[in-house]
């Protein structure tokens, strides 16, 4: 539901719910019956986004195919905190795959359940950004292209959390890692890799392919209904900040996303077919620093050392975005930053 | 499931992460808080301001709620809703974000509805057998009254005046506060048993309260006397004072001020006077000032309002001398401390009449002989209980020293009810706990829905500087509403639902009622992001004792 079809201005559909509002027309998240796909005692760090945005993406697929779903998830935190053997956190059932495989998984289980007559227990795979963009790449283009009935979520914490904080080809540039350190002339990750999975998926040309973060519930559970109206090969890719990865304070998480997605470094839109049908205007503009100070990772483009030229380059980078998916529509006059 | 039904090579049975209590991570936790919104941290009548606001944002049943909740403090919405200079407004968080919440407006609507639908608020309570004199009917003393009568005690208000009302009736022009609206809200208060006594004055307390028994007495006889300055004066000289020129089309005469009025004198009753002048069919009406604009004490929408109705102003600038049809005028500078000093240069200007708005002074004669009562510069001294330095003898509005409006003199009222209930209970007040404010930089505004400020529409101009019609309408149900949920709800839970939404950890629950929610202790890893993204500052980390 878009902001303006609530005539409710004190919060509209910016929050989770509101007591003037129709149970209806609240969020999934704010049902008490909700599935809680994830529940209470997983080991994920405080404040993590990935635990966060996978109950989003899951509470909206569980309510969308009425329960009758399956999850796929590859190795990586999210398999990790939730399921130490013999304990689980999953409220729905559950595979594990391994680490670069989940995609063929999931489309093993479609098929298997089509084998079965039983298409409409829908397949949902998911796996971290080095499980999709990196190891998961080969598994996953495949399943795009034969157009198997999975419904496959990215959650993108830019990094390999789970093994320590290595570099994916998700890792924004300029970035700290344990492997791209913050010495030399081009300090922490390198510019101009890495790669952007929404438009690679996009070339597939597969039913619908979006973006989204866990700024952004009511937007975030809206594509997750629509993906799970639509048969054949879906791809959602969730930003999901990282507070040990990232270095950034655990309370900040939403914050940041939000924050990702204000300065234009993180587009938000959708695509059918290949072809972008919308994308989400930037409310409240802020400069890309806005977003990095919060964040030790680049903490080495700061301070007395600091690397203008660098953070200059990487504002370039959201200036690209907010062209290329016309992300400012009208300035707001009284400019910035209520973030 | 127990061992022997475990599947070959399986030696444990499946289990819960909820046997993990993460919440034993924790150094700091998630707790639940109301804090002091500024709204009603400003209101010196003491009204809930975003209680009230909140009541009404449901609309319907919640605009009598909402009422009601204003009637715990201030018996008069409809006045105020005119008349109340809103500080409320000015402190409103909002004004931060876009512009501050027509707290003001939405007041008068609910004000209006209750007289329009008959609400009445709950009879008086049951009869204590104490009985307080009231002096002076104006709203330190209707406010008080109402109050008292709510505490069930036996009170006969006393006013010297042919009409209850005070500054509100003879003071505050039509134009801003219709008559009817006054009287609806003051009959209101009479019919809970107030006993008013018209064309009474009282000129001796002490002996009124022997004679009469009174137990205690509260003294609101605010400040009638227009100040006089002295300006040398030609003996045709027309020179009058706004309190009584105020007072006397108040009470339907026509004054003399002739086609070219000047008002001396820079505060609301100035700029009343100013307008008035206007309405009576002066051709020009000068407001003489001898600070700037920006110095003014003046309510600055009021000033606009007389400046759209055509009144002049002439800032820095002081009358040195009065004719029959002349004033001599001043120039000033302001010096470095920002006073205004004379410069010599003068200006002669036409004017049939003067005006003189220079504030106003307090007859205190009916407390002569009262010693122990400190009346230092003409007002009467009070504790912070509003007690005198007479035990049982109180006072409130403008006779004590502060701010004198309407609003303050509610508020005065109120306090004073409470002091004298206690203090004839043989109570010490009981203090009020310090509450920490909800400060614009604790909300996280992002989820508030851009919604720019509903405005009033005032009447056309041209009407304005003729006739005494009221100048500014009222909010009509649809924008009430609107205006009444561009309230952010500073420092308290208004269910938004986001603290259940955005728990990694999934330790936030509805409990009971909808909007009513817990922090599960067991698993909230305190990571403060419920904190971060409650939109109105309603939850705070408290470190755990580890
Ligand atoms: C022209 C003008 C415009 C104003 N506009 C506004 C405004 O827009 N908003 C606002 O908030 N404030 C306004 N004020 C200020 C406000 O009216 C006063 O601050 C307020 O009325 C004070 O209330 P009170 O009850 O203390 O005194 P008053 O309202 O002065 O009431 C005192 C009452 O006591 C009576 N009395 C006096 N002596 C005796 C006695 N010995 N025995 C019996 N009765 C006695 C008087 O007749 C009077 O009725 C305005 C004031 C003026 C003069
Ligand atoms: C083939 C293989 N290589 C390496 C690993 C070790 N490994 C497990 S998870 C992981 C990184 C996970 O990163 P990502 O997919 O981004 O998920 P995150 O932990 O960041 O959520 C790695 C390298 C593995 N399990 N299998
Ligand atoms: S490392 Fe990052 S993704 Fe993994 S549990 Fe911690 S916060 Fe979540
Ligand atoms: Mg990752």
């Amino acid at each position: 539901m878009a902001p303006t079809d609530l005539k409710l201005y004190q919060i509209g559909t910016f929050a989770a719910g509101n007591r003037l509002l129709d149970p209806g027309d609240r969020s999934v998240q704010a049902d008490p019956g909700r599935a809680s796909s994830i529940t209470s005692g997983h080991r994920a760090c405080q404040g993590c986004g990935e635990a966060l945005g996978a109950r989003f993406v899951l509470d909206a697929a569980m309510r969308a195919a009425g329960g009758e779903i399956v999850i796929a998830n590859a190795t990586g935190c999210l398999e990790v905190f939730s399921t130490p053997y013999p304990e689980s956190a999953w409220q729905l059932a559950w595979v594990h795959s391994l680490f670069g495989n989940v995609a063929a998984v999931a489309t093993g289980v479609a098929a298997a359940l089509k084998a079965q007559g039983r298409e409409h227990v829908r397949v949902v795979a998911q796996a971290g950004d080095g499980g999709t963009v990196d190891i998961g790449l080969g598994c996953l283009s495949g399943m795009f292209e034969r157009n198997d009935d999975v419904l496959f979520v990215c959650y993108d914490n830019q990094g390999y959390m789970n093994t320590g904080v290595q570099r994916s080809g998700a890792t924004p540039p300029a970035a700290r890692t344990a492997n791209t350190r913050p010495v030399g002339s081009e300090p922490g990750n390198v510019f101009g890799q890495g790669k952007d999975l929404p438009r690679i998926a996009m070339a597939h040309e597969i039913p619908y392919v979006a973006t989204a973060t866990v700024a952004d519930l009511r937007d975030l559970e809206r594509k997750v209904e629509k993906a799970m109206s639509l048969r054949g090969a879906r791809y959602l890719h969730v930003l999901v900040p990282c507070p040990l990865g990232w270095a950034s304070a655990s309370q900040d998480t939403i914050r940041l996303a939000r924050l990702a997605t204000q300065s234009g470094l993180f587009p938000v839109f959708e695509a059918e077919h290949g072809v972008v049908t919308a994308t989400t205007p930037i409310r409240r503009r802020v400069p890309v620093e806005d977003y990095l100070t919060l964040q030790g990772r680049f903490a080495h483009l700061f301070g007395p050392d600091g690397r203008p030229d660098v953070v200059a380059r990487i504002q370039a980078g959201a200036d690209r975005n907010i062209d290329r998916y016309d992300l400012v529509t009208v300035v707001d006059p009284d400019g910035v930053d209520h973030v | 499931m127990s061992e022997h039904d475990l599947p070959f090579a399986i030696t444990l049975a499946p289990a819960s992460s909820r046997a993990d209590l993460t919440g034993t991570w924790r150094t700091e936790r998630a707790s639940y808080v109301t804090r002091q919104a500024p709204c009603g941290n400003a209101c010196p009548a003491g009204e809930a301001v975003r209680d009230w606001l909140y009541d009404a944002e449901e609309g319907d049943a919640g605009y009598e709620r909402a009422w009601r909740r204003i009637m715990d403090a201030n018996p008069f919405p409809a006045v105020m809703g005119r008349v109340c200079y809103h500080p409320c407004e000015t402190s409103c968080n909002r004004g931060q974000l876009d512009e501050s919440v027509g707290i003001n407006s939405v007041e008068r609507f609910l004000g209006d509805r209750a007289l329009e639908l008959g609400w009445r608020p709950p009879p008086a309570g049951p009869p204590t057998g104490r009985k307080v004199l009231v002096v002076g009917a104006g709203p330190a003393g209707l406010a008080a009254a109402y109050h008292l009568v709510r505490l069930g005690h036996e009170v006969v208000l006393k006013e010297a005046e042919s009409r209850p009302g005070g500054m509100m009736r003879w003071g505050i022009p039509r134009y801003r506060l219709p008559r009817t609206v006054l009287e609806a809200e003051v009959q209101r208060i009479l019919d809970l048993g107030v006993r008013l006594e018209l064309d009474t004055r009282v000129d001796d307390l002490v002996s009124t309260m022997s004679e009469e028994h009174f137990d205690a007495a509260l003294v609101c006889v605010g400040a009638q006397i227009g100040r006089r300055a002295y300006i040398p004066a030609g003996s045709a000289a027309h020179v009058l004072d706004a309190v009584s020129v105020l007072h006397g089309v108040a009470a339907g005469e026509q004054p003399l001020l002739g086609r070219r009025v000047a008002v001396y004198g820079g505060g609301n009753t100035a700029i009343d006077a100013a307008r008035t002048a206007k309405r009576l069919g002066a051709e020009d009406a000068l407001v003489v000032y001898r600070r700037t604009r920006e110095r003014m004490p003046a309510n600055e929408i009021e000033v606009q309002e007389a400046e759209e109705e055509g009144v002049r102003f002439r800032w820095l600038s002081t009358i040195g001398e009065v004719e029959e049809s002349s004033i001599v005028v001043e120039q000033m500078e302001l010096d470095e401390a920002g006073f205004p000093q004379p410069t010599g240069r003068t200006e002669v200007l036409a004017a049939d009449s003067v005006v003189l708005a220079l504030g106003q002074d307090s007859d205190l004669s009916l407390l002569a002989g009262l010693d122990d009562v400190d009346l230092g510069r003409g007002v009467v001294h009070t504790t912070s209980a509003m007690m005198t330095g007479q035990p049982g003898v109180f006072a409130a509005g403008d006779v004590t020293p502060g701010d004198r409006s309407v609003t303050v003199a509610i508020g005065h009222g109120r306090v004073a009810a409470g002091r004298i209930d206690d203090w004839l209970a043989g109570l010490a007040p009981a203090p009020e706990p310090p509450r920490e404010l909800a400060a614009f930089d604790m909300l996280n505004t992002w989820y508030y829905e851009d919604a720019p400020r509903a405005h009033r529409p005032r009447l056309e101009a041209v009407r304005r500087q003729s006739t005494f019609d009221e100048v500014v309408e009222g909010l009509d149900a649809d924008n009430a509403l609107y205006e009444a949920r561009r309230c952010m709800s500073c420092g308290t839970c208004f269910s938004c639902d986001n603290c259940v939404a955005v728990c990694p950890d999934d330790a936030v629950h509805n409990i009971g009622m909808p909007g009513t929610y817990e922090i599960d202790l067991d698993y909230c890893k305190g990571c403060g992001i419920c904190v971060a993204e409650c939109p109105c500052g309603a939850i705070e980390m408290l470190p755990e004792d580890i």
